[in-house]
């Protein structure tokens, strides 16, 4: 990766520590993760430790470490999707993509992820991936949809 | 065309999956087609708040009062052709009314509606949020006029305190007290905040409000500012809330153009502008002390409150707090006075109250009452029951930090103190109605698996207390409960409850503590029988067909994901237990009660 991309980033905002949070996400954003070097980068910047900036990258959820897949699955988990089964769609989902909840699979194609709520709880249970919102959705509507986005054909 | 027709469109979170941005281009194409003169305007009303989002895309055409449900791109050139041209009315997409039994032609005359009272929703459906006129035709804004040249500052500060506001949030606390301490501290500069971190799962208001009318939450806050002394404040944003961060920005930099926000507000010397910060994801960042540390660009960790915000909030500079629902009630009881909103509402809660009505219900949506209104009222009259009509269990109120509540509770009227004396809590105004297929041992495991994770760690109490619970829970629900669980459960809450540092640890075991209270014998059937009623602890479920109700139809092994289901057409279908998965699909689907949990 070129380090000059975190910093085109970077140097949008303001030297200030209150910042920091938009900043990481922006870098979030456009990397779909937090690399290493844009923690020296942006801890130059804001003459913040890098400690406290991976803090902040393990803490908040919106953040990741590690490179997300080309789609982005995210299962609704909030109370009114969880009572309308949204787990059985999580189960279903592990054991089609073989991942597990936070992975992603190995062709890099799906990341498979639970969020909290997305207020969309008349349409539960509701499933996102990418930006496109599926709502109501059922454990056997699961391998259609994904197919739609390269997802393994049926053996 | 003598009159002019106004077509909203409905681009909510909710009519959006539905399509209706297809909807919404299908409709304008058509209109210039025929080159009308017709306006198409995009109103963004957010997902469920008229509750009819599940029905959506929603379609309103005005003066004409027509609502449209379920509308299709395809029905757009009829909508124009018949409606628009010729005023003519299209059966097949109104509202069907349960209660009179035929279809209506505005949605405004469905009970869902009628019993409804709309403050903090006022605008919502009614106006395009991205264009401040709007806000401005439906008396927006001149609430600001009044504070800003026909009042004090101290006569804002007391009609807040008069009304009998208290904050929308969860705790209930006094907004006008909030205020007056905050402005008695003589300590500059101050700050104002607005809590938009919707953390509760299954609650949605402050984000319908954000989307839908967020120059009412602007407003409230620009009042604020200038009855504390406030030069500067922030709007905290879930991230997940793509849309509201959005129009809440646009609103924000409209509000600046027409010189509401800024520089000498309106000419006066009054100089105040707002921020967007966006969260991160984090459910304790709606705590109001872990919000501020995360806007300074720390993790959002809790502090002990033994100094309040209001005198050292952000950056330690004294702080007014509120969430989205209270800031949007600050402009209608400044234009509307105290004595107004006072006489709404319970003795001790005034106002309304939005809820999210969520979960087994079948009007799921945004619903706003006044403060008092029965849960009765609110899950059958305007709710409209259980889907499917099957037997209520209990409704879970006020979030992770809430309790549930069951059948024998259900004249309870809704106000912060009896849902209080109720183990649960008016919380942010999340309802998910639970039926005999939502299992209340799972709910308890649900919402503490939810707490564990967004825990932040920073106390003892709440970071290990939770997480031994959920192991106890976990056993419970899978087959491995002691008798001593239900014991320890308590122990454990009480300690949780009591040591933990901030809001989030102290509430944490009210789901299971109430739960405990109202559902034991399903807790006991778990530890004891090994039986989970409902079908939803996998672990100790099996599901079988009923030989005598099974009509054959199909429709069960049709819908099963893991091919378990056997059976020719019209015959009696059997379940294959080696390769279920245990889903519920079946169960789910059956028309006529025939899959059971052994």
């Amino acid at each position: 990766m070129n380090t000059l991309n975190f910093n085109e980033i970077i140097e949008k905002y303001p030297k200030e520590k209150r910042y920091t949070l938009a900043i990481l996400q922006d870098i979030q954003r456009n990397f779909k993760y937090i690399p290493k070097d844009a923690f020296t980068a942006l801890s130059l910047y804001l003459n913040i430790p890098i400690i406290k900036l991976y803090s902040m990258a393990t803490f908040y959820k919106a953040l990741s470490l590690t490179p997300k897949g080309k789609n982005i699955i995210t299962v609704c988990d909030g109370t009114a999707c969880h009572v309308r089964s949204s787990s059985v769609l999580i189960d279903e989902l592990q054991k089609y993509l073989q991942i597990k909840l936070g992975e992603t699979t190995k062709d890099g194609i799906f990341t498979l992820q639970t969020v909290n709520c997305l207020g969309s709880c008349a349409i539960a249970p509701v499933m996102v991936i990418n930006d496109k919102y599926y709502g109501k959705v059922t454990p056997s509507a699961i391998k259609k949809i994904l197919k739609q986005y390269g997802g393994e054909e049926d053996e | 065309m003598s009159d002019k027709r106004i077509v909203y469109v409905c681009f909510g979170t909710g009519c959006l999956a539905n399509g209706s941005m297809d909807v919404f281009n299908e409709i304008e194409k058509n209109i210039e087609n025929l080159n009308l003169d017709i306006s198409v305007k995009t109103i963004i009303k957010s997902t469920g708040c008229n509750g009819l989002c599940e029905k959506g895309p929603v379609v309103k055409i005005e003066p004409d009062g027509i609502s449209y449900f379920k509308v299709k791109a395809s029905d757009a050139e009829e909508i124009v052709k018949k409606t628009i041209l010729k005023g003519e009315v299209i059966n097949r997409l109104l509202y069907y009314e349960a209660t009179l039994k035929r279809k209506v032609k505005s949605h405004k005359e469905s009970e869902f509606f009628k019993r409804q009272m709309k403050i903090a929703l006022r605008n919502i459906g009614e106006i395009d949020p991205g264009n401040i006129e709007d806000y401005k035709i439906n008396m927006g804004y001149l609430a600001l006029d009044k504070a800003l040249f026909h009042m004090s500052r101290n006569d804002i500060i007391s009609e807040i305190s008069k009304s009998g506001l208290r904050g929308r949030g969860g705790a209930g606390f006094p907004t006008g007290s909030k205020w007056k301490q905050c402005d008695s501290i003589v300590s500059f500069p101050k700050y104002v905040v607005c809590n938009g971190d919707e953390g509760d799962p299954g609650a949605f208001m402050d984000r319908s409000i954000m989307e839908g009318d967020p120059h009412s939450v602007i407003e409230g806050m620009i009042i604020c500012a200038y009855a504390i002394g406030a030069k500067e404040g922030f709007t905290y944003i879930r991230d997940e809330y793509s849309l509201a961060i959005k129009n809440m920005t646009n609103a924000i930099t409209e509000a600046r153009k027409n010189g509401y926000l800024g520089d000498n507000i309106l000419g006066s010397s009054f100089s105040f502008d707002i921020q967007i910060v966006r969260g991160g994801g984090a459910f304790v960042c709606g705590e109001s002390t872990a919000l501020m540390s995360s806007i300074e660009g720390s993790t959002g960790e809790p502090r002990a409150k033994y100094i309040h915000s209001v005198e050292k909030g952000l950056w330690g500079q004294p702080t007014v707090l509120n969430n989205v629902e209270t800031w949007a009630n600050v402009p209608v009881i400044i234009e509307n006075g105290s004595d107004w909103f006072n006489a709404i509402g319970t003795k001790k809660s005034k106002g309304t109250k939005v809820f999210s009505l969520v979960g087994k219900v079948k009007n799921t949506g945004l619903v706003e009452v006044p403060m008092g209104t029965s849960l009765r009222e609110l899950i059958y009259d305007i709710g409209g029951g259980i889907i499917g009509d099957r037997k209520f269990k209990g409704v879970q109120i006020g979030g992770p930090s809430g309790g549930c509540i069951p059948e024998e509770y259900l004249d309870l009227s809704v106000d912060y103190d009896s849902l209080k004396e109720a183990d649960s809590m008016m919380g942010s105004g999340g309802m998910i109605v639970m039926d005999d297929r939502t299992c209340m041992v799972d709910v308890a495991r649900y919402y503490l698996n939810f707490l564990s994770e967004e825990s932040c760690g920073k106390c003892v109490p709440c970071r290990e207390g939770i997480k031994r619970m959920l192991e106890i829970i976990n056993d419970i629900c899978e087959g491995r409960g002691k008798e001593e669980d239900i014991e320890n459960l308590k122990a454990i809450s009480e300690t949780v409850s009591e040591a933990s540092l901030c809001g989030l640890g102290k509430s944490a075991p009210n789901p299971v503590i109430s739960t405990l209270k109202y559902f034991s014998e399903e807790y006991w059937e778990h530890i004891l029988n090994k039986r989970c009623r409902a079908g939803v602890c996998k672990e100790l479920t099996t599901y079988y067909i009923g030989s005598d109700s099974c009509r054959g139809c199909g429709l069960c092994k049709k819908n099963c994901p893991s091919e378990a289901i056997l059976g020719e057409a019209k015959k009696v279908h059997f379940i294959d237990g080696n390769k279920c998965s245990k889903c519920g699909s079946c169960i789910n689907t059956c028309n006529f009660d025939a899959v059971k949990v052994k």
